[in-house]
């Protein structure tokens, strides 16, 4: 039978998958944004799942919410990449530190 | 009768208050009526009361005020003895005091600040009151520290000029060493008598003469150590040697300060101090042996080197610390009343000196060097003949078979006849040093008349001169005026000159016999040692004689020098060389008295400053915490690289430390 | 049985997508193996029976997000042999965090089957009466209880907006648009003037 641990596993992997994605890949930020994308579906699959089993809608609703935000967010750093392309004629931001303290 | 002395003492200080406060907003002219209105009450009212001692008619009495401490066995209030001795201060303080403020209102006429001068005169004045009517030594101390207070605002009173404001801490700081003594006086005496009431002191007194007291390890006699501390105490405010050299920088205050404070009360309150307490200085013959020497040597020292000043106010500071010793040792020597009238007359001939020489620095444009004055004589005569009638006085001119004599006559030489008719060393030494001070006071005294009202006037070299006038020396005319003028000063200031040449001239005439041989006049409130005064009137006739022919030698001297063959002096100097200039620059003492003491002083204040308080409280202190957040946060500012994925590392790190504190 | 399948089936090609998001070299295939990843999750919420969010998933996620993506990776000029040099020095550090983090993961579930975690119980508001439908269930909640958030996921929504044309509006130099205000401005007398220039002399406008 496919309990609430199976789910639970398929979210973990995937969570990890995405905390990895960001870490192998300093350079491309097309690619750590990306990989954002990857945790916040992980933690989606986590609520659904966890409302299912429990039989509480709540956890579907907050998904939902979870889904506007990490849609705004996307939108907000795709703009933000867009400016620094613009201005840097790349996007390797391994190199930029001028927020430097 | 009782409610007369509480207006006498308070009316000034009210006046002070008033004038004080309202400074600018109630305007020159206001401040100045009321303060010099008060205090001439004030004068009005004291000569009754003077006047009833000297019939016998006035009785002693206390007026109480208001309750002050009552702690444990410890319990004195704020009380006003009037008894002969206080009788004689009020009449010179509150007289002096007036006629000072009536000056003032020709002196210190073009003076941007007077209600603040007034009000300072008025509140000096208050403080000296209660000084002489305390009925208990702490009065008496809030007294001398409120005359302390009032001299030092008014030295200072220019405070613009840096050496106004030096000379004013100076003399503070060398009374506060005076005051050190007084107080550790006042704490022994508290700790032997166990009261701070004078009468009780004085009724106890004479039973503890010969006990012993522990002092700093040793065993002395009790009224010996005491006294001894009342004594610096006096010496501080009575600029005695040792405690002297703040009196000539006190010049640096207007006139009318010196001639009030200077001259004819502050310092004299270390005498007055001394005869108030003479039953207990009778207890301790050691400390009157202390006093008699130093007032002599005062005396002798001062003298000297009132000879060489060319300042016209210094010549007669340094006159008033010399007749300050001719005080202290007539007390030494027991005889109080002597003491007392010499204050008296004195306070009358040196407050006419000093005016007179403040109607002479007004006159000459300020200017207050001698060798710029000459030839005054025809221009400003009344400010002359009170200056002769002053100097006549000072020095003591009068004929003793025929009893007649100025104001000085009678007091300077009742003093020099007791030191030799005490018998003992230190008076006889005290005797020698009177007469020499004599010599040389008639000496400069004369010597001050001669420069500055005769000769030619020399005024045009003096930088004064030229600035109010705009030409230098050698466009002066002919008669080396420069068309500079001096006019005669303004009425306000030529009235308390004449009435304080009537008191010079008459004064010692009408009192001698009250003051020195009456002691039904004293009736108690000094020690009377009627077989001393017996003993002076007893002396040889040379003895008698001794002031008045060293008084004429130094006429003599001066009319030689000064009139006859001015060139006299200079060679004199010039044959006398290191010894001029020794004595000339004040023996040195206020050198001395830097390498001793102020500049390890400063030294310290260094040290502690430097090393203790910045490189130690502050080290570790606050600029120790600046330091620590301000290299602690250059530190941890490195932690901020930039970088976009040193952020997301952290987070991260961030974020598994967070999962494995929640699991385990 | 096809239950079981289709749950593996979909894992199974969530989690192959996800790593070759990362993976890929080049950025427009990670983008494509992204909305795989999504396709077979949104797959995975509709065997549990969430079918509002997994359709939500596929039009918003897919259909918005990952579009955008496509469009920016495709806007910039991105020079990709650069940008994977870095992967293999960065690795050890990486997959010693995902290690960890995977073994946390594990233990907790272990500790659930055994019965030593607690869950958190619901307190009821959410469940859903029985005989509606998923969709009808939610919007009941969505509006009622939780209507305040849905507002403000709404302003959220307003917000990122505004924010991402804020940022990226530039004013172009070479273009000349039109300008309404300065047209409706426009008067009669001020539009000609007469000017009598000199002979040889031009006009200054």
């Amino acid at each position: 039978m496919i309990g609430i641990e199976h789910y639970v596993v398929v979210s973990s992997i995937l969570f990890v998958l995405g905390v990895l994605g960001i870490f192998l890949n300093r350079k491309n930020v097309i690619i750590i944004l990306m990989a954002i994308e990857l945790i916040l579906l992980a933690v989606n699959i986590n609520l659904v799942a966890f409302s299912a089993f429990l039989g509480d809608l709540t956890g579907q609703i907050f998904a939902m919410f979870v889904l506007t935000v990490a849609a705004g967010e996307a939108a907000i750093g795709l703009a933000i990449l867009v400016i620094f392309f613009r201005s840097r004629g790349t996007i390797a931001v391994d190199q930029v530190n001028r927020m430097k303290g | 009768m009782n409610s007369s002395i509480l207006a006498i003492v308070f009316l000034p200080l009210l006046a002070a208050i008033v004038g004080g406060l309202g400074n600018r907003a109630l305007g020159n002219t206001v401040v100045k009526t009321l303060t010099t209105g008060a205090l001439f009450i004030s004068c009005a009212l004291s000569w009754p009361i003077f006047l009833g001692f000297i019939a016998g008619e006035q009785q002693a009495y206390v007026a109480p005020v208001l309750h002050w401490v009552q702690s444990g066995t410890m319990s004195f209030d704020w009380a006003l003895r009037v008894d002969t001795l206080t009788a004689v201060m009020l009449v010179v303080i509150t007289s002096v005091s007036a006629l000072v403020h009536l000056y003032s209102w020709g002196y210190m006429e073009e003076d941007p600040d007077q209600p603040r001068f007034f009000a300072y005169l008025s509140l000096f004045t208050f403080a000296m009151l209660m000084l002489v009517t305390a009925d208990n030594l702490v009065q008496m101390f809030f007294g001398w520290e409120g005359v302390g207070l009032a001299s030092y605002l008014l030295i200072g009173f220019w405070f613009r000029k840096p050496s106004a404001n030096a000379a004013a801490i100076k003399a503070f700081v060398v009374n506060r060493v005076g005051d050190l003594g007084f107080m550790l006086g006042i704490f022994g005496t508290f700790l032997v008598f166990g009261t701070v009431s004078i009468p009780e002191i004085l009724a106890a007194a004479p039973a503890m003469a010969g006990s012993t007291i522990g002092f700093l390890g040793y065993r002395v006699d009790t009224m010996t150590v005491l006294c001894i501390l009342l004594f610096i105490g006096a010496m501080g405010k009575s600029a005695q040697l040792g405690l002297h050299t703040w009196l000539p920088d006190a010049m640096e205050g207007p006139t009318p300060v010196s001639a009030l404070i200077h001259a004819a009360t502050m310092v004299t309150a270390g005498v007055f101090m001394v005869c108030r307490l003479s039953p207990m200085f009778e207890a301790a013959p050691i400390a009157l042996g202390l006093v008699t020497f130093i007032g002599a040597a005062t005396c002798l020292f001062a003298a000297t080197i009132g000879t060489c000043q060319w300042d016209i106010k210094r010549v007669i500071a340094y006159s008033t610390c010399s007749q300050l010793g001719y005080m202290f040792f007539a007390a030494g020597l027991g005889a109080y009343g002597v003491a007392m009238f010499h204050l008296f007359t004195h306070a009358f001939f040196k407050a006419l000196l000093f005016l007179g020489a403040g109607s002479v620095i007004h006159a000459m444009h300020h200017e207050q060097d001698m060798r710029f004055y000459g030839g005054l004589r025809k221009q400003i005569p009344l400010t002359f003949w009170a200056m002769m009638a002053g100097t006549l006085a000072i020095t003591g001119v009068g004929i003793y078979d025929l009893h007649v004599g100025f104001a000085g006559f009678w007091s300077k030489d009742a003093i020099i006849e007791v030191a030799y008719a005490s018998g003992s060393q230190v008076g006889l030494f005290a005797f020698w040093a009177g007469v020499g001070a004599a010599l040389l006071t008639s000496f400069y005294s004369w010597r001050l008349v001669f420069l500055t009202f005769y000769g030619k006037p020399r005024w045009i070299e003096s930088e004064h001169i030229q600035h109010s006038v705009h030409k230098t020396p050698e466009e002066a005319s002919e008669d080396t005026t420069g068309g500079y003028h001096p006019h005669e000063s303004p009425m306000s200031m030529l009235v308390p000159l004449g009435l304080l040449a009537i008191g010079a001239i008459a004064a010692g005439q009408i009192f001698a016999g009250s003051f020195i041989d009456d002691a039904a006049f004293w009736a108690n409130s000094i020690t009377f040692d009627a077989h001393l005064i017996h003993a002076m009137h007893e002396v040889p006739h040379l003895v008698k004689y001794a002031a008045f022919i060293v008084m004429l030698i130094g006429f003599v001297i001066a009319w030689y020098g000064y009139i006859r063959n001015t060139s006299f002096p200079a060679k004199v100097v010039e044959q006398l060389g290191p010894v001029y200039s020794f004595v000339y620059r004040k023996w040195m003492f206020d050198e001395l008295y830097h390498y001793v003491f102020v500049v390890p002083a400063f030294w310290i204040g260094k040290v502690l400053w430097k090393r203790g308080d910045e490189g130690t409280i502050d080290r570790f202190g606050p600029d120790g915490a600046a330091w620590l957040v301000a290299g602690g946060a250059s530190y941890a500012r490195k932690i901020q690289s930039g970088y976009l994925n040193s952020y997301a590392l952290v987070m991260l790190l961030g974020l598994v430390g967070a999962i494995t504190w929640v699991l385990f | 049985m096809i239950h079981i399948i289709a749950f593996y089936l979909f894992a199974f090609v969530t989690l192959a997508s996800a790593v070759l998001v990362i993976m890929a070299r080049n950025p427009v295939h990670s983008v494509l193996w992204l909305i795989l990843a999504f396709f077979n999750a949104a797959g995975l919420m509709v065997l549990v029976g969430a079918e509002f969010i997994a359709m939500l998933l596929v039009i918003v996620y897919v259909g918005a997000v990952a579009v955008l993506f496509l469009f920016v990776v495709m806007m910039l000029d991105i020079d990709f042999a650069e940008l994977r040099a870095g992967f293999v020095r960065n690795a050890p550090l990486g997959l010693l965090i995902a290690v960890i983090l995977a073994i946390e993961l594990f233990v907790g579930i272990v500790a659930n089957s055994a019965g030593k975690a607690a869950l958190g119980t619901p307190d009821g508001a959410g469940v859903a009466p029985a005989g509606t439908i998923n969709i009808e269930a939610i919007g009941a909640l969505l509006y009622g209880k939780y209507l305040f958030l849905f507002e403000a996921a709404g302003i959220i929504l307003l917000v990122a907006m505004i924010g991402a044309i804020v940022l990226t509006h530039r004013q172009r130099k070479d273009v000349r648009p039109q300008n309404v205000a300065d047209q409706i401005a426009r008067r009669p007398d001020e539009a000609t003037i007469n000017t009598q220039p000199e002979v040889g002399k031009g006009v200054t406008l």
